[in-house]
């Protein structure tokens, strides 16, 4: 018998997993909506709309006056003081945590397994190291906000611990990566630990760890220009500043000047690993 | 033998000086005065604080407000990525080569509309936004949208640009539109990178999500400095257990995603 319904090559031979696929993405996309307030036409109220359009009118022109330039510069020079006095704490944490957890410099390790007194240090170091990172640097400058008071110093104490946790793991990465034939030929002939990693271990990786670091510093710079929003000094700050006064045309000189000294550090960073490598 | 020491433009002790007068620079104009916080009164002081921390809330009543707080989060941060892989798709058509000789005239301008969008970011695009929409978990979710519009798009350009053109070629010789094509022939080679990358941004805005209420954008962040601004430190030290949780879930997730994916 002919089938008189739709065709055969009109038919979609996926319909199945179409249909689930559709009926699965409502399912999971509806109580997102709710529960994310995803309301666009509060955009167009009468209110905010007016509110938005004045905010952004006023970005153009930025503002120019030489005292606030100036003012921008400072801020921008302390943002990135305060990223490079960060690593430079971050770098006195994580240097003697990476010796102190890198399983390259075990001794018992080169006879079969580590000893179970230097494998608990070791481990309990990576937690620390762990619970130092898994804290966004902006919340550790809310809470250091509150011990120190407002201000840079905040600011430098959050990138210092955060910082210190990711370079604690990825130097111990970089250094169990590569190869240890040498690190273990003077670990075995009764090199101390530190002589071991001055002359076999630091030499060979020494390029990589400079140009992660120098990668850091530069997502440093960029991480310190937002900690000014709660209270840590730097530009975000003066943005902050500028955006409760509803000064747009301010907002917009800071925003070209975060740019550009994004841009700047992105610059320097990448020729100083180009030189490195 | 001896091997030759690195062919180097300038000096490496300039840079080593330039550096060393960067750090001298810094900490002087700084002036954050060490010693004043490395004193015993400080870490008294820090102590203390930290020592507050340990003790969480725990009563059924706040954990129920703190999971709804994450599920916000959490969804903040999906459909932030899911907005953002969509115009990402959008905008990378404008901005990418799909063939020699196309003479497409909105490479540039599009590129600068997604570098602007990713120099931005997303905690500073949440302080902006609050003054359209204002306080909540919604002008988080478009921050996480507009930054990682940028971010995906740029990857999803080069992508379609790095995609095999032989099969969009042989359909355009048969004078299929360029819309055709891309749906036809581009996209299916390079779907499973662009999952893969939008995945990957998922599990980053979910890090960046918990964080954007510290400026009003919602979710676990809002709560966090809301409690900690009224020195309420046992809900504080809730929150941020919760917070460290979820990190450490979804990098673990990933982690473990990443390996089964590899094998």
């Amino acid at each position: 018998m002919i089938s008189v319904s739709t065709p055969l090559y009109l038919k979609d031979p996926a319909w199945h997993s179409r249909l689930t696929l559709a009926i699965l993405a409502i399912v999971l996309l509806v109580p997102a909506l709710i529960s994310t307030e995803f309301k666009p036409w509060v955009f167009f109220e009468a209110e905010n709309l007016k509110v938005t359009l004045k905010f952004l009118a006023d970005f153009v022109p930025p503002n120019t006056k030489p005292d606030f330039l100036k003012l921008v510069a400072i801020e921008a020079w302390r943002t990135i003081a305060i990223a490079t006095a960060g690593m430079v704490l971050a770098l006195v944490l994580a240097i003697p945590l990476t010796l102190l957890s890198t399983r390259v410099l075990s001794i018992s390790a080169l006879t079969g397994r580590m000893s179970t007194f230097p494998f608990v240090i070791r481990q309990a170091i990576r937690i620390m190291l762990i619970l130092m990172r898994s804290i966004p640097e902006i919340v550790w400058a809310l809470v250091f906000v509150r011990v120190v008071g407002l201000g840079p110093a905040a600011g430098v104490l959050a990138i210092a611990l955060t910082y210190a946790g990711m370079l604690g793991k990825i130097y111990a990465e970089i250094l169990e990566s590569g190869s240890n034939e040498s690190s273990q030929a003077l670990l075995r002939n009764g090199a101390s630990r530190l002589q071991t990693f001055f002359y076999a271990v630091l030499p060979q990786n020494s390029n990589e760890l400079t140009s992660y670091t120098v990668y850091r510093w530069e997502c440093a710079v960029r991480s310190s220009a937002v900690l000014g929003f709660v209270g840590a000094g730097g530009l975000g700050q003066q943005m902050d500043n500028s955006m409760k006064m509803f000064n747009g045309s301010e907002v917009a000189t800071i925003l070209i000047a975060f740019m550009i000294l994004v841009a700047l550090a992105d610059w320097f960073s990448a020729q100083l690993r180009k030189l490195i490598s | 033998m001896q091997l030759k020491p690195p062919h180097l433009s300038f000096h490496p002790y300039i840079v080593l000086m330039g550096m060393g007068l960067l750090i001298i620079a810094s900490f002087w104009s700084l002036d954050i005065q060490l010693s004043k916080l490395l004193s015993f009164r400080s870490w008294e002081l820090m102590g203390k604080f930290f020592g507050e921390l340990l003790v969480p809330n725990l009563s059924g009543n706040f954990l129920n407000k703190v999971f709804q707080a994450s599920i916000e989060t959490l969804a903040m941060s999906a459909l932030g990525t899911l907005i953002a892989a969509l115009f990402g798709i959008v905008l990378a058509l404008p901005a990418s080569k799909t063939y020699a000789n196309d003479p497409i005239y909105t490479r540039t301008i599009t590129r600068w509309i997604l570098n602007a969008l990713r120099s931005i970011p997303e905690l500073v695009w949440a302080a902006l936004l609050l003054i359209s929409v204002g306080l909540g978990p919604f002008a988080g979710t478009l921050a996480l949208a507009l930054h990682t519009t940028g971010v995906l798009g740029r990857l999803f350009a080069d992508a379609i640009e790095n995609a095999p053109t032989e099969p969009g070629d042989a359909l355009r010789i048969m004078g299929v539109g360029e819309l055709k094509i891309f749906l036809y022939a581009t996209l299916p080679s390079i779907l499973p990178q662009l999952i893969s990358y939008s995945l990957y941004r998922w599990e980053n805005n979910i890090r960046a999500a918990t964080v954007l209420g510290v400026v009003g954008g919602g979710g676990l962040g809002q709560m966090l400095a809301f409690h900690m601004s009224l020195f309420q430190m046992q809900d504080t030290s809730t929150i941020l257990m919760t917070m460290i949780g979820l990190v450490l879930l979804v990098d673990s997730l990933s982690y473990f995603l990443r390996r089964y994916l590899d094998n």
